[in-house]
């Protein structure tokens, strides 16, 4: 049993890859995964120039939370940090990064992939995407 | 009782906050007629959820006026 326990955070600040992984770094660990979501330059042929992130902050931590749990128990997890952006992200820098630790690797890869397919099925964040002839709201278009 | 808006909500409705009389919506689906009512706009760009509380609540949920209330537009994180 480790005495650390699961991070889930949302920031305005640049995430750091390196304190994602130190918060799940525990001697019990030998595999650990990470999932880096970076802002993409490019979005279906059209030229992105920067995204906004928007989000509901309290019920979003909640959801992760409630991912980072399930996440742990569905993989036998060491631990499991999520933490987000919001507001203006640059091209390249990092948008989400999602860090799970276990004994082996199969269950922190596992983990990894579905952490983030739930986060972008039940987390309250909304992403704008700005092309260099307008904006829109991603998943909410006519 | 006050709605809270993100995302494209908030731009359709024009404020991150709605008012709503609570006696037109003691439900989570009478306050969802209601809003779909007052800005058809939803029709045409957005689905949304409700949720009370910091949780997603179904259709069937009473409403009593003091709970917090948000207007939850397709998710887009990652």
């Amino acid at each position: 049993m480790v005495d650390k326990l699961n991070t889930v955070l949302i920031t305005e600040e640049p995430l750091s890859v390196e304190s994602l992984y130190q918060q799940v770094q525990v001697p019990e660990a030998g595999g650990n995964c990470l999932f880096v979501g970076t802002v993409r330059n490019e979005n279906k042929g059209k030229t992105v120039t920067h995204l906004e992130f928007e989000s509901y902050i309290p019920m979003a931590l909640k959801e992760m939370d409630k991912i980072a749990q399930s996440a742990q128990n569905k993989f036998e997890l060491q631990l499991c940090a999520i933490g987000h952006r919001v507001g203006t992200c640059k091209l390249g820098e990092i948008a989400v990064i999602i860090a799970c630790s276990s004994k082996h690797r199969k269950q922190a890869f596992e983990a990894c992939q579905f952490a983030i397919d739930e986060l972008k099925k039940h987390v309250p964040i909304w992403k704008k995407e700005f092309l260099q002839d307008g904006s829109y709201w991603v998943n909410s278009r006519p | 009782m006050k709605v809270r808006c993100f995302g494209i909500a908030r731009e359709i409705i024009g404020s991150d906050e709605l008012i709503v009389d609570p006696n037109a919506a003691q439900s989570v689906e009478e306050l969802r007629k209601l809003i779909i009512q007052t800005y058809p706009e939803f029709e045409k760009y957005s689905s949304f959820m409700i949720s009370v509380d910091f949780e997603y609540a179904k259709d069937s949920f009473q409403l009593t006026g003091k709970e917090e209330i948000a207007i939850i537009p397709p998710v887009s994180g990652g």
